[in-house]
């Protein structure tokens, strides 16, 4: 097994995220604002969506050297189970589920004669022997037959879990999430996702479903790898922003004076500057760096992490500002709070005063902004992108797939596939995590649980 | 009797389709006369006045029979006519007139406002009439103050914007929400001097909504008294006061606190447990390129007076004169301050860091407000005991909890208190709570800032019977801040008013309350609304 | 109030300051100069004598903070730090890496970026009050719930679909306007349609939604509901009221990126070879001219200042309640 950076931080965030879920857990001033999420039609499948979408991200974050290896590659879990569709490569664009190349080449014909025509592809459809008349029954067979066993996986899904909450040992977690519209809800959105998920995966070992791209890599294939680069540059991120923007917001509040005069010069000095222009700047200064140190990355795989891992720090450092003057406001106001004034005359400690009275009472600023940022950094993960000062041009995301793509719109017939695969993908994530913050902000927001 | 002119019948309002605030009620409003809508919060007092106009806000459902506005059917009036209405024939003034009034709005185009809707007037006709209404409600310089804002007004100034909008219709009936709660005693007793004027002027009907019996007693000819959305007792006020008849009315007007019970208690001369003398707190006013201190705000300046031990030091003065401020500083919560705290041979003032927070047992504090005082994440028990393992932390867990126990068991709370959280509770109960988290670490002195002002009446006298309580069980002295005369007189032993920073006469509490010396405690006495049937 | 400007001018110094050396860190310290000239001479086969003549065309020949060969005062201003950083605060913005002049460069091409922005801006301002109007005006309806719904749909679509959707459709299909150049002057407009459409189009989704919790923060304050007790509609408060009171923080928020309009819009400007700043500096990015990225980082923080600036003025003038001191 190979650890990347970006995968060891992922891991270390999930260990953060178990151990805050442990930590909290019974707290009631938690309870009531999971409650009111847990009963939110909109916020449970979105919730759902959101999941699928890390579950794939987690697949793709376990790295390792396979044992056949002659290339000397890093794959993951994902890749390996998607072994088939990496290495199903055209020559060039094909359309989806296509059994043809995009453009005309000169053929060589059985009887050794020349023909100028569209070549059949090298994997896409080529199980068939009449394309014309078998394609359109073929891929309604598939879709038939990966629709049926989808059903079948969720139905299974679905008798162990309630089969598991009949015995009554998870009836605790989930009492507020056991009744009501929200839990059908969220079992019809899994009652569409996987299946279509199955035929997917069993359509695109015998098709290019959404098309190759110029190079005849499998766009689909593209746009599922696309998946961890987003949730990556979404949740790192904010890894690395958080501790910045809770301590120095913290600290600026509550103790004022000089303290609070530099914190604000620092976060004043850094907005100041246009965050894509310091972005383009830091990543222009990475880049020279690793051309002059190319013995440091070994390999293709590690570079484009180390480039992403870079571009989260990039990130994580230009948005802290914002959550930091949010929290700085916030503990202005609660310092003068009469519970706080109560703790200093009590004797507590002014550490304590902090963990105590200050740290709980402005979490639900930094849950909220953590939800809200993670669409648009997602978002500005493909603008960033496009412009080039993204990720690195080698690895797998929905900006460089539209980077790759947009020229080609000029084309005769329009070459749409990688747009649209890359704009389903990233729709459905942005999407779902706009209506999950939506919902988040509603349950955690106090000025917002009034008017319900 | 006068001919009605507001009928409302069997008036319900319930919110998000479950919770009945008011319930089925009726009465009737006769031309001319002043009819109080008395009760304490969360009454629906407030509601059933906003539900006539139909201004409710939008999760609440109002059902009723009739309500009939001098033979016009308010119900089922469509909201374009019901506009018409609003403003014209009925008048409105709400309870904050700071909040009520557009603050970016000069105070003569709101008024303006009023008139160009329901008459037809030219320009100069107009400007003409905002001018007399500035002047019937008695605000000095109308001229310049119609170009005025409402943030450059003093709070009873912006009430008087607020009625003079009211009377801009010219209406027949003047509903007044709570008008004077937000304001000083002395200034509260102008506002109320002025809408009696007013009112036998133009022989408007009023409908005055309040929770202050006292000021009810003074100005209305009927009283309707709601409790949890239900009238329970409509009289006229003479024969209301005197007989009581619903056992609600007779435990509001019990609850009382009255002047008189100041004669009847003396205590015996303690040696001193607080001695400040000479004490001072500014606030610098910073101005200029490089913000050089310029001024000060003399927020206290130059107070001396002492608290013997068992005994109440009651401070006493209008908003704004700094007793406040004195409560904090006393205890080290403010920065800035001067002078000599001795409490119990110590001085306090010089004190800092480490050695300030060892002789933080000695001086606690209950705060006003019952909700911001208390850290919404955590638990009843854990906020009781938080001092004592900050102060105290050899005392052991199970100690700890027993003394927690202990403790709710004194301000009369249930012992499973302790699990719960803060939200839980009502204001008074919050208020215990808050006391028994001041008396954990055992403080010689508790300074109690305005403990009573944000409760409803009979929550107030349970709250003071508990301190007087706590007093004599422990001998725990009070520095007891207040604007309120009559609960001064109700629990103190001596009386210092303040004024500007200023104490200004100081003396036992009899002293004070029948034979003030100085013109301001005189002048704050007159003010205080006195029950006007008294037997 | 002048003591007021001269002060916030005067703490706006440290600011730039710290921006000059943080840029200064970032782009010479972290990375030699030597690393840059072997990043543009190509990675492959560079000599040491090419290096230094890069280095020597461009002025990077000299020490970074101290000039140890040179005497007196040129021990400081033959640097790096003296020649390349501190002429900023004097607008020197010097010669690109490719040799241009930078100063005449931006004066050229503000112009044209500000020609897209700023109608993108007041129209979007526009359209974004009046749909949060009516969205406020038919709250707790289902138009309000569509309303809603529609304008998280549209913030979740990334701002490059916009652009090359519309391109597509309304360029390419529908051939209404040319889909990307610029002229000089009125025939300039024609180029121009495109851009703002498009720009106001794709910042619909959040604007709206922005404005119509500024909104609905107003029409629950109190004095709104003095207002109906005077005998106003609801739409009459709303306008007359709401509006005005809403306006503050809106403008205020506007007047803040007033200024760094003049730096123009990145993508939209390279989808659309509009010769603005931005695409000026997309090619600086891309053709990796340092010289260049220096100079905006400067220049946009220069406009941010002056952009904060303007803010606290502009709260005296619309807000009554706000005095400087």
């Amino acid at each position: 097994m190979v650890v990347l950076w970006t995968d060891a931080l992922i891991y270390l965030l999930l260990v953060v995220m178990l151990g805050l879920g442990l930590y909290l857990r019974g707290k009631e001033h938690i309870k009531r604002p999971l409650q009111k999420i847990c009963r939110s039609k909109i916020g449970m499948v979105s919730l759902v969506v959101l999941l699928f979408f890390v579950l794939i991200g987690l697949l793709d974050s376990i790295h390792f050297k396979p044992a056949d290896d002659k290339k000397n590659e890093i794959i993951s879990v994902l890749d390996d189970w998607a072994t088939p569709l990496r290495e199903h490569g055209e020559k060039t664009y094909s359309s989806p589920f296509a059994t043809t190349l995009y453009s005309k080449e000169m053929m060589l014909q059985a009887d050794g004669s020349m023909q100028w025509g569209y070549p059949r592809l090298e994997f896409g459809g080529k199980h068939l022997e009449d394309t014309e008349t078998q394609k359109i029954p073929d891929i309604l067979q598939k879709t038939a037959y990966g629709f049926f066993q989808g059903i079948a996986l969720t139905s299974l899904l679905m008798l162990i879990i309630v089969s598991m909450l009949r015995r009554g040992n998870v009836v605790q977690v989930a009492p507020a999430a056991g009744e009501g519209s929200s839990t059908k809800a969220v079992w019809l959105t899994l009652f569409i996702i996987i299946p279509v998920a199955t035929i997917l995966i069993h359509l695109s070992t015998h098709y290019h479903v959404f098309g190759t791209d110029k190079v005849g890599e499998d766009v689909f294939y593209q746009a599922v790898k696309s998946i961890r680069t987003g949730l990556v540059i979404g949740t790192l991120t904010t890894l690395i922003m958080l501790p910045m923007a809770i301590i120095f917001g913290i600290l600026a509040g509550f103790f004022q004076g000089w303290v609070d005069d530099i914190i604000q010069y620092v976060y004043t000095t850094l907005n100041s500057i246009p965050g894509v222009l310091l972005i383009a700047a830091s990543i222009l200064m990475v880049q020279v760096y690793m051309a002059n140190h190319e013995a440091a990355f070994t390999s293709v795989i590690v570079r484009s992490d180390m480039r992403l891992l870079f571009l989260c720090m990039i990130l994580g450092v230009t948005s802290w500002t914002g959550l930091c003057r949010l929290l700085r406001a916030e503990t202005l106001k609660l310092r003068e709070m009469e519970y706080v004034q109560a703790a200093t005359a009590l004797g507590v400690k002014k550490t304590t005063i902090l963990m105590r009275h200050i740290l709980p009472n402005v979490m639900h600023i930094v849950l909220i902004s953590v939800v809200l940022d993670f669409s648009s950094l997602v978002l500005a993960e493909a603008v960033l992108s496009y412009i080039n000062i993204g990720v690195d041009p080698t690895s797998y995301s929905w900006g460089n797939m539209i980077n790759g793509a947009r020229l080609e719109m000029a084309r005769e017939p329009v070459v749409w596939w990688s747009l649209s695969a890359s704009f389903v993908f990233m729709f459905a994530l942005v999407l779902a995590a706009n209506l999950f913050a939506d919902v988040v902000q509603d349950a955690f927001d106090p000025r917002r649980s009034g008017n319900e | 009797m006068n001919n009605p002119i507001l009928m409302v019948e069997h008036l319900s309002i319930t919110f998000n389709q479950q919770q009945k605030v008011v319930d089925d009620i009726s009465f009737t409003l006769y031309a001319g006369e002043t009819f109080a809508l008395v009760g304490e919060s969360g009454s629906g007092k407030s509601l059933t006045a906003l539900s006539v106009l139909r201004l409710l806000p939008n999760n609440a459902r109002l059902e009723a029979e009739t309500i009939n506005l001098q033979g016009d059917d308010l119900l089922n009036q469509s909201e374009f006519d019901l506009c018409k209405i609003r403003g014209r024939r009925i008048g409105f003034i709400f309870q904050d007139p700071m909040s009520s009034l557009n603050p970016v709005m000069t105070i003569g185009s709101q008024i303006e406002e009023v008139i160009n809707l329901h008459f037809d007037l030219s320009k100069a006709a107009i400007k003409q009439r905002v001018l007399e209404l500035l002047q019937q409600v008695e605000l000095p310089e109308p001229e310049q103050r119609i170009k005025a804002y409402p943030h450059q007004l003093s709070g009873g100034q912006r009430q008087r914007v607020m009625i003079a909008m009211a009377l801009a219709g010219k209406p027949d009936l003047l509903i007044a929400d709570e008008p004077t709660t937000s304001l000083d005693v002395t200034i509260q007793a102008q506002i109320l001097a002025l809408l009696k004027n007013i009112q036998k002027q133009t022989g408007m009907a009023l409908w005055l909504i309040s929770h202050d019996l006292a000021l009810v007693s003074t100005l209305a000819d009927r009283v309707a008294v709601m409790q949890q959305g239900k009238i329970v007792e409509t009289g006229i006020t003479a024969e209301f006061f005197d007989q009581p008849k619903h056992p609600y009315t007779r435990k509001l007007l019990n609850a009382l606190p009255s002047m008189q019970s100041c004669l009847t208690h003396s205590k015996p001369e303690n040696p001193p447990l607080l001695q400040v003398n000479d004490f001072y707190c500014y606030y610098p006013i910073r101005k200029g390129l490089f913000k050089r201190v310029v001024d000060f705000v003399r927020a206290v300046d130059g107070v001396s007076f002492n608290l013997q031990q068992g005994k109440t030091l009651a401070l006493v003065g209008e908003s704004g004169c700094g007793k406040t401020t004195l409560g904090k500083s006393l205890l080290n919560l403010i920065p800035g301050s001067s002078g000599s705290v001795v409490i119990n041979g110590i001085e306090l003032n010089n004190l800092t860091g480490e050695a300030l927070r060892q002789q933080r047992a000695n001086i606690q504090i209950v705060f006003q407000d019952p909700f911001s005082s208390m850290n919404p994440r955590m638990l009843v028990g854990d906020i009781i005991a938080e001092g004592i393992s900050a102060l105290h932390p050899k005392i052991s867990q199970t100690e700890r909890k027993a003394r927690v126990r202990q403790l709710l068991q004194q301000v009369d709370l249930p012992e499973d208190s302790a699990l719960r959280y803060p939200h839980e509770f009502s204001g008074g109960q919050r208020q215990r709570i808050c006391i028994a988290r001041a008396l954990a670490v055992e403080p010689k002195l508790i300074v109690c800032d305005e403990p009573t002002s944000a409760l409803d009446v009979s929550v107030q006298a349970q709250i003071i019977q508990l301190l007087k309580t706590l007093q004599q069980e422990k001998g725990v002295s009070y520095l007891f801040i207040t604007h309120d005369l009559a609960v001064v007189a109700e629990i103190a032993d001596d009386v210092a008013v303040m004024y500007q920073g200023k104490i200004i006469e100081q003396g036992s509490v009899a002293e004070v309350l029948t034979q003030p010396k100085h013109a301001y405690t005189q002048k704050l006495l007159a003010a205080v609304p006195v029950m006007k049937v008294d037997g | 109030m002048t003591q007021y400007i001269l002060r916030r001018l005067l703490y706006s110094l440290p600011l730039l300051m710290g921006v000059n050396i943080l840029t200064f860190v970032l782009f010479f310290v972290i990375n030699s100069p030597d690393d840059m000239a072997r990043m543009q001479l190509g990675q492959k086969h560079v000599t040491e004598q090419s290096i230094a003549n890069w280095k020597q065309q461009h002025g990077y020949d000299v020490p970074l903070l101290w000039n140890n060969q040179a005497l007196g005062e040129e021990q400081i201003t033959h640097t790096i730090f003296y020649q390349k950083s501190v002429g900023l605060f004097l607008f020197r913005f010097g010669v690109s890496d490719s040799g241009r002049n930078i100063g005449a460069d931006i004066k050229e091409r503000a112009l044209p970026s500000l020609a897209v922005a700023l109608p993108t801006l007041l129209v979007g301002l526009f359209v974004n009050i009046c749909f949060a109007l009516l969205m406020v005006l038919f709250r707790n309806s289902y138009l309000e719930q569509a309303g809603i719904v529609l304008c998280v749909v549209m913030m979740s679509i990334s701002s490059l679909f916009y652009i090359i959707g519309g391109q597509f459709f309304i360029g390419k299909v529908l051939r209404l306007v040319p889909i990307s150049g610029y002229d000089d002057g009125f025939s300039a407009i024609k180029f121009m349609i495109l851009p703002v459409l498009i720009g106001v189009f794709s910042g619909i989704g959040s604007g709206v939604r922005w404005y119509r919790t500024l909104f609905l923060e107003e029409v629950e304050k109190d004095y709104v509901r003095t207002a109906r007790a005077k005998g106003l509609t609801e739409t009459q408060t709303l306008f007359r009221h709401v509006l005005p009171n809403a306006m503050i923080p809106i403008l205020t928020g506007v007047v803040v990126v007033l200024p760094l309009l003049f730096m123009g819009s990145l993508i939209m400007e390279s989808f659309f070879s509009i010769p603005g700043l931005g695409s000026y500096t997309i090619d600086a990015i891309n053709s990796q001219d340092f010289a260049i990225v220096r100079a905006m980082v400067f220049l946009g923080s220069v406009l941010y200042v002056i952009g904060l600036l303007l803010t606290d003025i502009s709260y005296t003038l619309v807000d009554p309640r706000v005095r400087l001191s």
